[in-house]
């Protein structure tokens, strides 16, 4: 009897003590959460030093370089290495703008494939659902792999040294297709498209002034998820480019890597003439300028990209 | 919308526009996903260029199985097989323990700002290309100034020709591809952490539960579902690697191909290197269909686990 009461008792003080002050309810203890913390920093701190260590490195004086090695703290800093690139970066400036082109003109064209036939999946009352679903659905289970895809692409495609050979094998899978398929079955009500369809809207034109301006966070996901990939491609420049005007920013770097000394004998590189120039040339920390400034543009759009691939992902986790 | 479905060409009619919409998107996956398709006949033939792609497949000659002979004959092959699926399994089972108790601590903090900020940090490896996590590493691990030989040497030890010594290479490797990967799947427990009733935490507070009995008993219970469709779909995926990981990140060094060469990575650079065309396809061919059959297989087991998570 009493133990009742006590356990009665016990309720009530926990349901008074949520009441007067939510915050303390079901924390973990004061201890626990520095611990906690400490391994948490320590674990976000590990995250971001790599590249932080990149950027110090792109600041630090050649010379210094030599003579050190890498350090946090480097004893002389400077910026030749930016300077370099700016006057005379012509192909680094040049890699920038094909890659700038392939993200831009990829995410476009792809949105308008994945939007169109994400948007025909899903309509309950489109006939050939069924079909169209089969047809994204078998290549997720079974593919002609990387040879095969090099040999369409090459010889019956013909985009060997184009620049479509960058965009087109990336912009559109079957992920994409299924998590905007998603958004729009949940987010955009029946009624709304019959109502337009009473009103005789065609399917083109409900699509473009309705379903469109209503999906766009959704839209906003998917062209975030092309943006990163196509800014972040180097296979496919890899497999099928050689023509040096279509090099794109990670390929670039790829090439400088394999051959330490590409800046310094690639004179159309940097459009300098003579092996002395080329000597005094700040190879090591030109690589890890060129590394930061073409990684610069998604350090800057990162909160966008948080923001909308959580969001991707949780569509993304939901199932019809 | 009146549907009286008398027969194909009025069904054709009614759905026309939206065939019309369908159409770009199918042409797409007809010519970059069916059309590869074909390339599979090239691991059962002699491939030999003689104009377009069609012509030298029928002129080329039929060998059958020799490719594949020639693939698991080399030795090579089961090193390569190994290695694939060694990795994969360990990225499978870190990739599950680390994120869920990283999202599970990032849950219980008691400053959420805080949470936020380190959620923030850790996802930040994911953004970055593997060239340019290669150039990261390369910070580290470069032979002449990298920053560990340096600390080493400050220490009177002798440095370590990182590029070239193959005994460290399987934890680099491991600890990279947690290290770029672990932010994205924190994020996806953590979102799925966060959809759990609270309810049910209330209720087990009022009966005396702790902490630890509450994960233990009601949030890893209702995070079951989530992680095993993950992990059976990792497991389909078992024989593909990423191509990244290990081709960029060791620098392409002869002397570690025997730790960092996988199935990708092999067909790659027979293809490239070698121009080998028949052997490479026969690998591809081998890694299409396992994964194939694993796929059915994890696809069969999500099934009898959750019926509404499996893939068709």
């Amino acid at each position: 009897m009493l133990k009742e009461k006590w356990k009665e008792y016990r309720k009530e003080k926990m349901l008074q003590q949520l009441d007067s002050a939510p915050c303390e309810f079901n924390k973990i203890k004061k201890s626990t959460n520095v611990v906690f913390n400490i391994i948490m920093t320590v674990l976000a701190l590990l995250s971001v030093i790599p590249f932080i260590f990149v950027v110090i490195i792109s600041l630090t004086d050649e010379h210094a370089l030599t003579m050190n090695g890498y350090r946090f703290i480097p004893e002389k800093w400077s910026l030749y290495a930016y300077e370099y690139i700016v006057q005379a970066g012509e192909s680094i400036i040049k890699s920038y703008g094909v890659t700038i082109t392939v993200t831009v003109l990829g995410t476009l064209i792809g949105l308008f494939l994945i939007s169109t036939y994400a948007y025909a999946l899903s309509r309950k009352t489109y006939a050939y659902r069924s079909f169209f679903t089969k047809v994204i659905t078998i290549p997720m289970l079974f593919s002609g792999g990387m040879i095969a895809n090099y040999l369409i692409v090459t010889k019956v495609l013909m985009l060997k040294d184009s620049i479509f050979a960058l965009i087109l094998p990336l912009c559109m899978n079957s992920f994409n297709v299924i998590v905007l398929r998603t958004f729009f079955k949940t987010s955009i009500p029946d009624s709304v498209i019959e109502s337009a369809k009473i009103d005789g809207a065609s399917e083109w034109r409900l699509f473009f002034k309705i379903v469109i301006p209503m999906a766009l966070p959704g839209l906003a996901t998917i062209g975030l998820f092309l943006t990163l990939t196509y800014w972040n491609d180097w296979f496919n420049a890899m497999m099928y480019i050689d023509n040096q005007d279509l090099i794109p920013l990670q390929y670039l770097l790829i090439k400088i890597e394999s051959s330490i000394d590409f800046l310094a004998n690639n004179k159309s590189m940097l459009g300098v003439d003579g092996i002395t120039a080329a000597a005094n040339l700040p190879k090591e920390t030109i690589k890890m300028a060129i590394v930061v400034i073409s990684t610069l543009p998604i350090i800057f759009a990162y909160p966008f990209f948080q923001r909308y691939f959580v969001n991707g992902l949780t569509i993304g986790a939901v199932k019809e | 919308m009146k549907k009286k479905g008398k027969g194909r060409l009025d069904r054709l009619r009614s759905n026309k526009e939206l065939l019309m919409l369908s159409m770009p998107g199918a042409i797409w996956f007809l010519l970059f996903a069916y059309l590869p398709l074909f390339g599979i006949f090239v691991a059962f033939k002699e491939y030999r260029l003689s104009g377009g792609f069609f012509e030298s497949l029928i002129k080329s000659k039929f060998v059958g199985l020799n490719n594949f002979k020639f693939l698991f004959s080399s030795g090579d092959a089961w090193l390569i097989v190994r290695n694939t699926v060694l990795y994969n399994a360990a990225f499978i089972i870190l990739g599950i323990v680390l994120p869920v108790i990283i999202a599970l601590i990032l849950n219980e903090l008691r400053n959420k700002g805080m949470a936020k900020v380190y959620q923030s940090a850790m996802f930040l490896p994911y953004f970055l290309s593997w060239v340019v996590v290669s150039y990261c590493l390369y910070a580290f691990l470069s032979p002449e100034k990298g920053y560990f030989n340096m600390i080493m040497q400050q220490f009177g030890m002798e440095g370590v020709s990182w590029y070239t010594e193959k005994v460290y290479w399987p934890f680099i490797i491991i600890f990279m591809s947690q290290w770029k990967g672990v932010g994205y799947n924190t994020v996806v427990y953590l979102a799925s952490i966060c959809g759990i009733d609270k309810t049910y935490y209330e209720a087990a507070v009022l009966d005396g539960a702790t902490k630890w009995q509450q994960i233990r008993y009601i949030t890893i219970p209702l995070l079951r579902p989530v992680i095993l469709i993950l992990l059976i779909m990792a497991v389909g995926g078992i024989f593909k690697a990423d191509f990244g990981l290990f081709f960029q990140l060791p620098r392409d060094s002869g002397p570690l191909y025997p730790v960092t060469n996988v199935l990708d990575t092999y067909i790659f650079r027979a293809l490239k290197t070698n121009g080998e065309i028949g052997m490479s396809s026969a690998a591809a061919l081998f890694q299409s269909i396992v994964g194939f059959i694993l796929i059915m297989i994890a696809n069969k087991l999500v099934s009898k686990v959750d019926k509404e998570n499996a893939l068709f």
